[in-house]
């Protein structure tokens, strides 16, 4: 066994999971490929979408692959950046509207 | 960034052979990753044969006025090495004497070679080749000012042109050809616009070259080249026809930047998984010969600079015969790789 839970040449392997499960698998794989054709949105678009997801996720995976993509589809590093912080806000709104939870808790429970 | 070539740092990557070794070895000796002749091999592909050639693309010399740092010719200011007038009457007689549609000079800058201007006048006068294409560097055009009037003298001679521009935007432009070329280039393709070229009512062709900037492929060439166009037009009123996206083979100085990176086995692992067999029946070493500085054939750009000359009994353009060249054996290796892989890549951009 590694010493590490990821590797990134696991990346590579990602389409074996089909041969445990091929129906499954291929279904999945099938699904994704349509994901991201070009549609309402663009490819750009999606695959900046894609980026800050990965890292709301936190998938090293998913954010090498979806860096490369970037690249590769022109997206400049500050756009990149921009989607990590539009992911980052959504986390960090999602943490603190619980904050609304705990003070409604909180003045329930008091005098 | 380096200012001078492979050759004159006395890199160990200038020595051909070295660069065949590394993409011999290594992850294709192993098994990690099959060679492209096994991957041919997979898809019912044995080897890759010529069609009806087309194209005869030439190689005026490897003098630059730029040190780009993926440059697959190694080419730069310190490169002397230029085609003899004799060796352009060979190739003058050769598109006299076969139906040659499209004659594509490159180099280095072939704009630096002092009987360009010869050179394309006389395949317009002696020949009735349809298309004559110059790979301009576009900054050679503002270089000098014995230059300045090269967009004029393609417009007069119905030059093609194919000019180079890795990004609409400067940072990533610089960084790949260099500091202030993006500026440059910009006023270059500005001349042409003036000049007439790429503009609709015109006839004058002015297509772009993108080459990733990176250890990465290509994207799309038609949405790419929907962003270069909006983004050309709105911040340069530039026009353009058409965008052709590149991939980077791993020869030379490329093959020196993914090694020195530590990029080298992750870029042949997406070349070699991104094999795309309807590209490999299309690839431009079917219907294109390369032909040296010094007069001697090739089956592409690429193989001349590993200089792996066509596997026939007569070499030279002198001893051209197209008989022979039409039965030859295309000469592969693992660089081929970048020409197959996703849409396929060629001198006229994407290919599948």
């Amino acid at each position: 066994m590694k010493k590490t839970y990821y590797n990134p040449d696991d990346l590579k392997k990602f389409s074996s999971i089909t041969e445990w499960n091929e129906s499954l698998g291929e279904k999945f794989f099938e699904y994704y490929t349509s994901v991201f054709k070009e549609g309402h949105l663009s490819a750009r678009e999606k695959s900046l979408i894609a980026l800050a997801v990965s890292h709301v996720v936190h998938c090293p995976y998913c954010i090498d692959a979806y860096t490369k993509d970037g690249l590769e589809k022109g997206i400049e590093k500050e756009e990149m950046m921009e989607a990590v912080h539009v992911g980052a806000a959504i986390k960090s709104g999602a943490v603190l509207v619980h904050g609304v939870q705990m003070m409604n808790r909180h003045d329930q429970l008091s005098m | 960034m380096a200012t001078k070539s492979l050759k004159a740092r006395q890199n160990e990557l200038s020595d051909t052979q070295r660069q065949l070794d590394i993409l011999s070895k290594g992850i294709f000796q192993d098994g990690t990753l099959p060679t492209f002749k096994e991957k041919l091999n997979d898809y019912q592909l044995e080897d890759i044969r010529p069609k009806a050639l087309q194209v005869l693309q030439i190689n005026l010399g490897y003098m630059c006025n730029q040190v780009c740092a993926h440059c697959h010719v190694d080419a730069g200011p310190d490169r002397k090495e230029m085609m003899l007038e004799s060796t352009m009457e060979d190739c003058l007689n050769v598109m006299r004497h076969n139906s040659i549609k499209t004659v594509d000079l490159t180099g280095g800058a072939p704009e630096m070679h002092p009987k360009f201007r010869w050179f394309v006048a006389q395949i317009r006068a002696q020949t009735t080749v349809k298309e004559i294409i110059v790979r301009s560097n576009l900054t050679i055009i503002l270089a000098n000012k014995k230059y300045h009037d090269l967009p004029a003298f393609f417009a007069q001679h119905k030059v093609h042109v194919v000019s180079s521009l890795p990004f609409y935007k400067r940072n990533k432009t610089d960084r790949q050809r260099g500091s202030g070329v993006f500026d440059q280039s910009i006023k270059a393709l500005q001349k042409l616009n003036e000049a007439g070229y790429g503009k609709e009512v015109s006839n004058l062709e002015l297509d772009l070259v993108y080459n990733p900037s990176g250890a990465f492929l290509p994207g799309d060439q038609q949405a790419l080249e929907s962003d270069f166009k909006t983004a050309l037009k709105e911040d340069f009123n530039i026009d353009f026809n058409h965008l052709f996206t590149i991939t980077n083979l791993p020869i030379s100085r490329f093959l020196d930047y993914l090694i020195a990176s530590e990029n080298y086995n992750e870029y042949m692992h997406n070349l070699v998984g991104a094999f795309n067999p309807a590209a490999a029946e299309n690839v431009m070493c079917t219907n294109t010969i390369s032909v040296s500085w010094e007069g001697y054939l090739y089956d592409c750009d690429f193989n001349q600079m590993l200089e792996l000359k066509v596997d026939i009994e007569h070499q030279h353009i002198r001893d051209f015969n197209l008989e022979a060249l039409a039965k030859r054996k295309i000469l592969l290796s693992q660089h081929c790789y970048g020409c197959t892989a996703g849409a396929g890549s060629s001198c006229q951009g994407s290919i599948a």
